[in-house]
Formats: C-alpha cells, sequence, structure tokens
C-alpha cells in the first residue's frame, strides 16, 4: 500500500509539540517539533506555534518515532469477542504504536488475497496502521504453501504459521526456497519468514515450561528444546537457501545463544523478544492462574536474563508483544483447558523502560526503527524525527506512575499478566500520519 | 483450614490436628450405630470430573457418618470441553447451597481455582498429576495405626511417580513428618527435575528393597504403555514389580501399601497380595475416618470464621 492511500485514512492536523527531547536513530536531543499534513515539517530548539496549530506541552518527555509491533493478535475476523481490529489498533495506539504487524491465525485464516482485502477493509478507521502479515501454509494446516507471491505482490512481507511452526522440515525448506524467488515481485525486498518455533512432538502435552515449577504443580511441560530444535533446523535451511528468517517470542537462553552464533555466522536471521519473557518465568503459574499461561512458556530466571542480553547485545533486534486477547471465561478454565496468551500492547512501552537497563534510544530502536526495517515499513514507521518524514510519533513521559488495570485498557479482554502493578512511564500522545490519536492518555478514536 | 487443597497448605500441624480428630472419629466408626449429628444440616457436594467410585464412596461413607446431606455432581472432563467454564460450573453448585464440595479433577490446579471462586470449603480429591492430599492423610493414619514412628522411618514409593498426585502428596507428607522418602522408577516415569520433589531418588528397586520400612507400590496406567515410557507390563514387573522373591528380602516388620485399585501381576504379584504385610484394606477402613476429620474440621472452620467474622 503506498504512503498516499494509508495517509488519506487518518486527518492530520496541525502540532507543535514543545519541550521534549527528541529520541531516535542519531540519539537524544533536545529539539521541538512541527507536524502538518501528516509529515515532520520542522525541528528547531526552539519553534513559535503558528495560530492554527495544537501546542503540546512535552517538558520532560521522550518524543520518538511511533513504535511498530511485528507480532499482533488482532482477532479479526473470526474471533471478533475477544478483539477487534478496531478494539486493537486503540489499545496499539495507546500503547504508542502507529503500526503493528496483524497476525494471519484468524478465522478464516490470512492465506489467501481476498482475506488480506478482508483485513485492510476491517482496518479503515483504525487508530494505527494495520499491516497485514499472512500464513506460509493454506489454514496454517503446514502442508501447502498459499500464493505467496499473489501476497507478495499485494505488499504482504510477513509470512508466518503463528501459533503453530511449520513441522515438516521438506516443506520448510520449500517455503525458504520458494520465498527466495520473490525478489523480483517486491523489488528486492526479501520476504520475511517468521518462525514460531514449536516442535510439536515435544511440546505436546506441555502447558507451561518444563521445570521445577511444571514437576511441583504437576503440569505437564514444553522443554526449551522444543523450541531450539526448530531454530537450529531453521538456521541450518536458511544457511542452504539463503532465506531470510525471523524467529518470533524468543523464550529460551539457548535459543538467544543460537541466534547470536547465526547473526555471526552471516545468517540472514532477526529475532524478537516479549516483554512478558524477559520479565515473568514459570513461578508466575504456581497459583495455577491461566492469566499466565502462553505459548511458549514463561520460562526461568536464567532465560529471561538471557533475553536481557540479548535485546542489549544486539542477537535479538525487536521487542514484540504477542498481543494475544481472550474472553475471560477461556481462563477460566482449568489450566490445561485455557487459552493461551496474554495482552502486551498498552503495557509493552512503560514495562521495557521499567525493566531494562537500557537508554532510552536503545529502547526505541527495538521497538520502533528495528521492527520498522523488518516488516518492510521502513520508509514510512521508525524514521527519524527530522524534517520531511512521515509523522508518526509517541511522546512518552517517563516519570508518570500509573497502574495496570485490564478492565481499563482499550482491549475488549483483560488479560493483562501485569495487572494491579505499577509502572514508570506512560504514553500519553501518539500521532499517526500527523492525526492526533492519543491525547493526554486518551484515544481519540 | 477454610480449604484442604494440599498437604504443604496445611503443614506438620494441620496433618497432626486431623490425626487426632480421626482419632475419636475411629472410635464413632466402632460404635453399632457408626454415626453422629455433627454436621447435621451441611451439605457436602462431591463433584467428580474424573470417575473415582472408591474416593467417591468413601468420602460419601464419611459425610453419612457424620449426618450431613450429600449432593452429587458428576461431569466428564469433556464437558468441561464444551464450553462450560470451571467457574460457571462452580457458581452452578454453589447456588444450590453447599457448605463443602468434594473435588476430584483431571486437571492440576483445578480445585485452588475453584476455591477462589467458591464460598464453601474446598476439600481436594485429587487433582490431575498434582495432589491428593486425603489419600495421603489416610496413608499417614495407617503408617501411624501401627506404631510406626516417621522420624527417620524409610518410605520407597514406586512407579508412575510423573504422572502421581498421590505420590507429589506423600512426599510433601512422609517428609514433613521426617520420614526419609525415595521414589523408585525408571527414568521415563519420573518426572523432568524429580529433585523439586525433595525425596531421593533411585532406578534400582533391588539396591532399596533391603533397606525399605514402607514398600509404597503406584498404580501402573495402562495407557503410559502407548507413550513409551517402558517397553512393556512384563518388563515393569520384572523390574519394579513386587515379585514373590523380592517379597522375601523385603524386612519382616516391613508395611506393603498401595493406593488401588492393584493391578494384579504388575506392580504386585497375586501370591503377595495376601502377606501379612500388605495394608490396603486397612487403608480403605481409614480413609472414611480421615476424611470423617477433615469434612469435620474444614466445615467447622469455616463456620468459626463466619461466626468470628
Amino acid at each position: 500500500m503506498n504512503l498516499e492511500t494509508l495517509t488519506r485514512s487518518f486527518q492530520p492536523e496541525h502540532l507543535v509539540i514543545r519541550g521534549g527531547e527528541v529520541v531516535d536513530q542519531s540519539g537524544v536531543r533536545r529539539a521541538d517539533v512541527r507536524l502538518d499534513r501528516g509529515l515532520i515539517v520542522e525541528v528547531d530548539d526552539s519553534i513559535n506555534a503558528p495560530v492554527d496549530a495544537t501546542v503540546i506541552d512535552a517538558s520532560g518527555m521522550y518524543v520518538m518515532p511511533g513504535l511498530v509491533d511485528l507480532h499482533t493478535h488482532l482477532r479479526e475476523p473470526g474471533g471478533e469477542e475477544a478483539e477487534t481490529i478496531i478494539t486493537g489498533a486503540r489499545g496499539a495506539a495507546l500503547g504508542g504504536y502507529s503500526a503493528v504487524v496483524a497476525m494471519p491465525n484468524t478465522s478464516p485464516a490470512v492465506d489467501c488475497p481476498s482475506v488480506v482485502r478482508d483485513v485492510l477493509a476491517l482496518a479503515e478507521g483504525a487508530a494505527c496502521e494495520v499491516v497485514p502479515s499472512a500464513a506460509m501454509t493454506v489454514d496454517r494446516a503446514g502442508s501447502l504453501l498459499t500464493p505467496m507471491g499473489e501476497l507478495a505482490a499485494m505488499g504482504v512481507r510477513i509470512f508466518t504459521d503463528d501459533g503453530r511452526g511449520v513441522q515438516d522440515p521438506a516443506l520448510m525448506r520449500r517455503i525458504m526456497e520458494y520465498a527466495t524467488g520473490l525478489a523480483a515481485i517486491t523489488g528486492g525486498v526479501p520476504v520475511v519468514l517468521a518462525q514460531h518455533c514449536e516442535t510439536e512432538a515435544l511440546s505436546a502435552g506441555g502447558h507451561m515450561h518444563e521445570g521445577e515449577w511444571s514437576t511441583k504443580l504437576g503440569i505437564g511441560g514444553q522443554p526449551a528444546e522444543s523450541e531450539t530444535l526448530m531454530m537450529r533446523r531453521d538456521i541450518a535451511l536458511a544457511r542452504r537457501t539463503g532465506a531470510q528468517i525471523h524467529f518470533q517470542h524468543v523464550s529460551t537462553a539457548e535459543g538467544v545463544q543460537i541466534i547470536r552464533q547465526a547473526k555471526a555466522e552471516g545468517i540472514r536471521v532477526t529475532a524478537e523478544a516479549t516483554t512478558h519473557h524477559f520479565t515473568l518465568t514459570d513461578a508466575a503459574c504456581a497459583n495455577y492462574d491461566p492469566v499466565y499461561k502462553v505459548q511458549p512458556p514463561l520460562r526461568t530466571a536464567e532465560d529471561t536474563s538471557a533475553i536481557r542480553e540479548g535485546l542489549a547485545d544486539g542477537s535479538i533486534d525487536a521487542i514484540a508483544t504477542d498481543h494475544a486477547p481472550h474472553e475471560p471465561h477461556t481462563k477460566e478454565f482449568p489450566f490445561d483447558h485455557a487459552s493461551s496468551g496474554m495482552l502486551g500492547l498498552e503495557t509493552a512501552l512503560s514495562v521495557a523502560m521499567n525493566e531494562l537497563d537500557l537508554p532510552i534510544e536503545d529502547i526505541a530502536g527495538l521497538m520502533s526503527w528495528k521492527p520498522a526495517q523488518i516488516a518492510g515499513i521502513a520508509d514510512r514507521h521508525g524514521r527519524p524525527i527530522v524534517e520531511g518524514e512521515a509523522a508518526n510519533v509517541t511522546i512518552v513521559d517517563p516519570n508518570e506512575a500509573w497502574v495496570v488495570s485490564g478492565a481499563e485498557m482499550a482491549s475488549r479482554s483483560q488479560n493483562t499478566p501485569y495487572e494491579g502493578n505499577e509502572l514508570t512511564g506512560r504514553v500519553l500522545h501518539t500521532i499517526v500520519f500527523g492525526e492526533h490519536m492519543v491525547r493526554e492518555g486518551v484515544a481519540t478514536r | 483450614m477454610k480449604d484442604l487443597l494440599t498437604i504443604d497448605q496445611i503443614g506438620a500441624e494441620g496433618i497432626q490436628e486431623i490425626m487426632v480428630a480421626a482419632d475419636s472419629f475411629a472410635e464413632v466408626c466402632q460404635r453399632p450405630i457408626p454415626k453422629v449429628p455433627a454436621l447435621r444440616g451441611k451439605t457436602v457436594a462431591t463433584m467428580f470430573f474424573e470417575d473415582s467410585t472408591r474416593t467417591r464412596t468413601s468420602f460419601e461413607t464419611a459425610a453419612k457418618r457424620l449426618s450431613a446431606d450429600i449432593l452429587n455432581f458428576s461431569a466428564s472432563s469433556s464437558s468441561v470441553n464444551k464450553g462450560e467454564s470451571l467457574r460457571d460450573t462452580v457458581e452452578t453448585i454453589e447456588a444450590m447451597g453447599v457448605d463443602a464440595i468434594v473435588v476430584r479433577h483431571g486437571s492440576s490446579g483445578a480445585p485452588e481455582q475453584i476455591s477462589r471462586w467458591a464460598s464453601a470449603s474446598v476439600i481436594n480429591g485429587g487433582d490431575g498429576w498434582h495432589a491428593h492430599p486425603t489419600q495421603s492423610l489416610l496413608d499417614v493414619y495407617t503408617i501411624r495405626e501401627e506404631g510406626r514412628s516417621f522420624e527417620g522411618l524409610r518410605i520407597a514409593i514406586v512407579g508412575d511417580i510423573a504422572h502421581s498426585r498421590v505420590a507429589r502428596s506423600n512426599i510433601e507428607a512422609f517428609r514433613l513428618l521426617g520420614a526419609e522418602v525415595t521414589v523408585v522408577a525408571p527414568p521415563t516415569l519420573l518426572p523432568p527435575h524429580v529433585e523439586a520433589l525433595g525425596a531421593k531418588v533411585s532406578n534400582d528397586l533391588d539396591a532399596v528393597l533391603a533397606e525399605t520400612d514402607v514398600l509404597y507400590l503406584l498404580r501402573m496406567q495402562h495407557e503410559r504403555m502407548d507413550q513409551a515410557l517402558v517397553p512393556s507390563l512384563g518388563e515393569y514387573h520384572r523390574a519394579f514389580g513386587l515379585t514373590p522373591e523380592r517379597a522375601k528380602r523385603l524386612s519382616s516388620s516391613a508395611l506393603i501399601m498401595h493406593p488401588g485399585p492393584m493391578n494384579r501381576g504388575i506392580e504386585i504379584s497375586p501370591e503377595v497380595i495376601d502377606d501379612d504385610r500388605v495394608r490396603v484394606l486397612n487403608q480403605v477402613t481409614n480413609g472414611v475416618i480421615v476424611r470423617m476429620a477433615v469434612l469435620y474440621l474444614v466445615i467447622g472452620s469455616a463456620a468459626a470464621d463466619r461466626l468470628g467474622s
């Protein structure tokens, strides 16, 4: 989709952001920013606001490019009771996102051009850009290739069976080979094959991490090797095929190390980690509360610290949410029958700022321009805050404290694992293609 | 104790309290009319999401001897998959007015979840692979009845530890009382990170046998064969079954226990079942006594809490 079509669905305003600390690829600097007609039109030490402009006082706040989530479940079509594209995108804007990549595990799955068109149509009026990804295999069943060429021609850049990994290694090899042939369609930009790494033969019957806690609780476990075996397989196949691969929601210390080594070797691999996989451990399952049931499962303290290291040293490229809304009653089943997944959009930036010992420009990189690059939307998201760029800007007050409440979220669901936590740092304004989408922490769409 | 969910939750003191109460109910059970009005007007619901004739019958007998009314609720685990959440089911039962809910569930943790939603007392009648506290209490009662002290008592639990709620609860109970517990199984029937359970571990029954005061055999589920956890029931029996030959090497003062129902010829040879060291029927008798104590204490304490507040 081209920039002009996109910006047409937003109503740009004339805005002057005053007094903030601008955070982008070149670091942190004091500057005022003026936005007009969907673009950044002026960045200067001090800008006098024209009479028709709205002034946003950003003193003591960070002004950064809008965030990009590589991994969002918007549940539409098919799961509208849990979330819709509109409610999910509203939550995304509240969390500081100007774009989210919608996962294709809907019902029907996003596995053909017509469903992509549905998603795009449903996204009209959404509070941020919704970037559809598509399945690698028909109905995510792991046996037949989706029309990847046609999908790529429509602009799809990320292919994933997320929720499942492709189990058959021969099929995965063919998907990789086929994907490398799509460069002519995409203008040389490689399509990204995003893998949910789970070896089902090892994870079957498991509902949490296999470890001391699963043993004590008597719940079937999923060993770390369920993730790492598939990573090793895909790296071997990527080495052979030259495909661009991406590992979703990395959850294990060994997985981080595998990615680090593959990158050093020159394999074309990127990776994401979710906020919950670097902040929560399997001990959270001790009371059998299925709100902590997620796929891949929460693992150990050793894993969370390895993921933090991976985020710090660049082994992991992006922080994603894996925002997974579920209706409340589906979390009121016994642990092994309850749904898997957690909300993330409205808490991710705050959690990252609270939990990661990283400078703000590194966090912004992990949540904005690096994921924008992977998603193939770096022409309009995650851009530097300079004149001429698309006006996708997030303003966050690093000192404002707030208490997480699922009931107060924009999401149709409430399954946040951070319920009741006090976080410091809050998104107060999100500007999407020039439209003032979140104003003083309140969504305007 | 408003609820009884796990042994760790009640601790050694809780076990002791239940044992003392059980002693007085043992006397009641000896009477010509083994019934007292202790829980007259109270209603006990048995919610069994998984079939278990023995445990249900034992709880029902206990409740009847305490003059409680019994409400039976059976739901196969499959109905759980048909859309009614656990919370919906529990709220339905509570709406009928009950004082205690005995829960048996195939999923670990279900009783703990139910206890968060229910105002009635919740008694764990066995959940998944997690816990079976009343089984442990009756096992403690049975060993104690023999005049054995738990301090330093060497107890070997043999069989499918990985999938056993009895093993987990018994390790907790026996260790809390000072016993030395060894679990004996092939590695495929031990849970990963078995050390988290706090018992010693052996893969060799013969090496453990001579130094065992209580030999506790677990039921071997046939479905484990399909999962290729052991090559065959025959091989399991030869390596981990109580054969007549092994029974000879077991101390004459040892006790042989089993939570039932026994698989003859698998965990125990038919010839050994009538050995005078076997306490399986005592366990069943004591099950009623101990469950009377649990129902009495749990419902009594919930009533006291209500009066107190």
